[in-house]
């Protein structure tokens, strides 16, 4: 092996997967090589759902009881809102199936708003992991997006049951709702990634979160529904509509499931464009920023 | 006295010299690393607005290297030395890639041991061994690599009755065992132990010596930071010393802990608290 006295000299040619030869340079706040990266990123994805199962045992989700928990803090939260809205209509908004739509959505919300703050709390809290090893921190706020998806899983069988005692039954246009969901992860996943940057920023950002939520749940159809907005308010509506990225999100997910309708194709392509908008803008924020965190951990 | 050089039955044969003419590992070229933090122990909005109306800066900024070059032919076994606050501890991290320099350019060639120091990448409420788990994983290990390695490392820390305890219910010295010994286990081209054995007790030590001089011959380069200068004369055989993020000196491990010695004023009879 020749050598100069300038040069690393490479003994081996470089390999897509196991490249060991790094050049580190400053840089402005960038986006780093995007192939390279989600390469990387792929690569480790273990680590990924490994970190949230660990959390998730370490919280004892796993148990019987921790199981229970989950279902029952979103139920009593559904029951809550039910009872509210009755005294407030004066009893005159709808049963089981109203329960079952406020479920649905309630627990789809949360699934979000969890998104959002164990991501914002995944890489301030990742401490000394992001201190002592080089890897692609994107992995931290999408392993706090698994968790709070698992966290959301147990309370489906729920809602279903509340689908069959509201009397719904079951059509083959609920699996659009896959899609649906599908959206919302990938909408989640922005999120995570986003309020985990303003973490790092501002160690208050988790502190706004839950006068955001519940902003952002009476803005949202989960309380009330679509169909039964007062014309008076349908202004407010077109707004929301595009402003809000729940309206068609979880808008679209409750009509397909609950309702077994298939939404209109606006809705289907504002829902599209929220989702990956989204995540695009909060990944790439998140990866323009990352390289700096250990400075500022 | 838990000394390397105290314990008469290390088997660390003298380092071999610097290789001369050998492609180089590593190559740093002046680089700086600069620290931001703010005023407050943590910012927050509250204070960022508060600042506003008062006008202050945010960020106070900490040069913690400054201008540092030098390069790292195979088969180095590099020892750095330095007071608390030098800049030991970002330089391993700027080479393992982990903080970005702010001036100058850094050349790696080779994988590098991903935990480096006390503390690791751990995270004090799972087990040990999903600590191990954790670590290996983000550095890029598959699983099967992971778990086949998890054995050879609670063996080699001795933990094996506590592994599946949360580690805060770990002593420091458990910790750092466990430290050291994901470190030397995860076959890395370059080794680099960050005064990771300080809290291990003297049966440890010698045990990690005897992994440390094993490794320095495989790797094809080892970098030590301890405030053990006769571990530093020991196991390597090249050396720098940094102070206040300066590059001080470079030379063979004896030239440098004799200077620096002489600069701490600790004469060669007083007595230094080693630790490896
Ligand atoms: N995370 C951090 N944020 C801000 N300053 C830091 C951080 N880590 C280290 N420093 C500062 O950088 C300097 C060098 O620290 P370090 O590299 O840990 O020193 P050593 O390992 O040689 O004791 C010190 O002045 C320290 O205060
Ligand atoms: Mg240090």
């Amino acid at each position: 092996m020749m050598s100069t006295d300038k040069q690393v000299v490479k003994t081996e040619p470089e390999n897509e997967f196991t490249t060991t030869h790094h050049v580190y340079e400053p840089h402005r706040a960038g986006i780093p090589p995007l192939a390279n990266y989600t390469r990387e990123l792929w690569k480790r994805r273990e680590f990924a759902s490994e970190m949230s199962k660990a959390t998730l045992r370490g919280a004892n989700t796993l148990t019987m009881f921790g199981q229970l928990w989950l279902v029952l803090n979103p139920l009593l939260l559904a029951g809550v809102y039910f009872l509210l809205v009755q005294v407030l209509s004066g009893g005159n908004r709808g049963g089981m199936d109203y329960f079952a739509q406020l479920c649905g959505g309630l627990f789809t919300f949360y699934f979000v708003a969890g998104s959002m703050s164990t991501g914002a709390a995944s890489v301030v809290g990742g401490g000394k992991l992001l201190l002592n090893t080089a890897f692609p921190r994107l992995l931290m706020p999408f392993s706090a997006v698994r968790t709070a998806f698992f966290r959301f899983l147990p309370t489906l069988p729920v809602y279903f049951l509340f689908h069959i005692l509201a009397g719904l039954g079951f059509h083959l246009s609920m699996v659009v709702s896959i899609y649906f969901l599908g959206l919302l992860i990938v909408f989640a996943l922005g999120v995570a990634a986003f309020f985990a940057t303003m973490q790092v920023y501002f160690r208050d950002t988790t502190s706004f979160m839950p006068y955001f939520n519940r902003i952002w749940l009476y803005m949202s159809p989960v309380i009330w529904s679509i169909e039964q907005v007062p014309a008076r308010f349908t202004k407010v509506l077109n707004i929301l509509e595009v402003a809000n990225p729940l309206h068609s999100m979880l808008g679209g997910f409750t009509e397909c499931l609950v309702n077994g309708d298939i939404p209109s194709l606006r809705t289907f392509v504002t829902a599209t464009v929220w989702a990956f908008g989204v995540f695009a803008i909060g990944s790439l924020f998140f990866m323009s920023r990352e390289r700096e965190f250990a400075v500022r951990l | 006295m838990s000394s390397l050089s105290a314990s008469e039955s290390v088997p660390t044969p003298v380092p071999t010299p610097v290789p001369s003419g050998k492609p180089l590992t590593v190559k740093v070229e002046n680089l700086s690393v600069t620290y931001r933090t703010t005023f407050e122990r943590v910012p927050t909005f509250k204070n960022a607005i508060t600042r506003l109306g008062r006008g202050q800066r945010a960020v106070r900024e900490i040069e913690a290297l400054k201008d540092v070059s030098f390069d790292v032919p195979d088969g180095t076994a590099l020892g750095i030395i330095g007071n608390n606050g030098a800049g030991k501890s970002t330089l391993m991290r700027a080479l393992a890639g982990i903080l970005p320099p702010n001036k100058g350019r850094i050349e790696v060639h080779g994988r590098i041991s991903p935990l480096l120091s006390l503390g690791v990448g751990f995270n004090a409420n799972l087990s040990g061994r999903e600590n191990i788990i954790l670590g290996g994983l983000a550095s890029g290990l598959s699983r099967a690599q992971v778990e086949a390695r998890a054995e050879d490392v609670t063996t080699f820390a001795g933990l094996e009755e506590f592994i599946d305890a949360p580690m805060r219910t770990y002593s420091s010295g458990m910790y750092s065992r466990l430290a050291f010994s994901v470190a030397v286990h995860m076959d890395p081209d370059i080794l680099m132990i960050d005064e990771a054995l300080s809290a291990g007790d003297a049966t440890f030590k010698t045990k990690a010596a005897g992994k440390m001089a094993e490794l320095r011959e495989n790797a094809r380069a080892f970098f030590l930071v301890s405030h053990s200068l006769a571990s530093i004369q020991q196991l390597c055989n090249d050396a720098i010393w940094l102070h206040k993020g300066e590059l001080m000196m470079r030379g063979t491990p004896q030239e440098v802990c004799a200077a620096y010695t002489k600069f701490v004023q600790v004469g060669d009879s007083a007595v230094i608290l080693e630790d490896l």
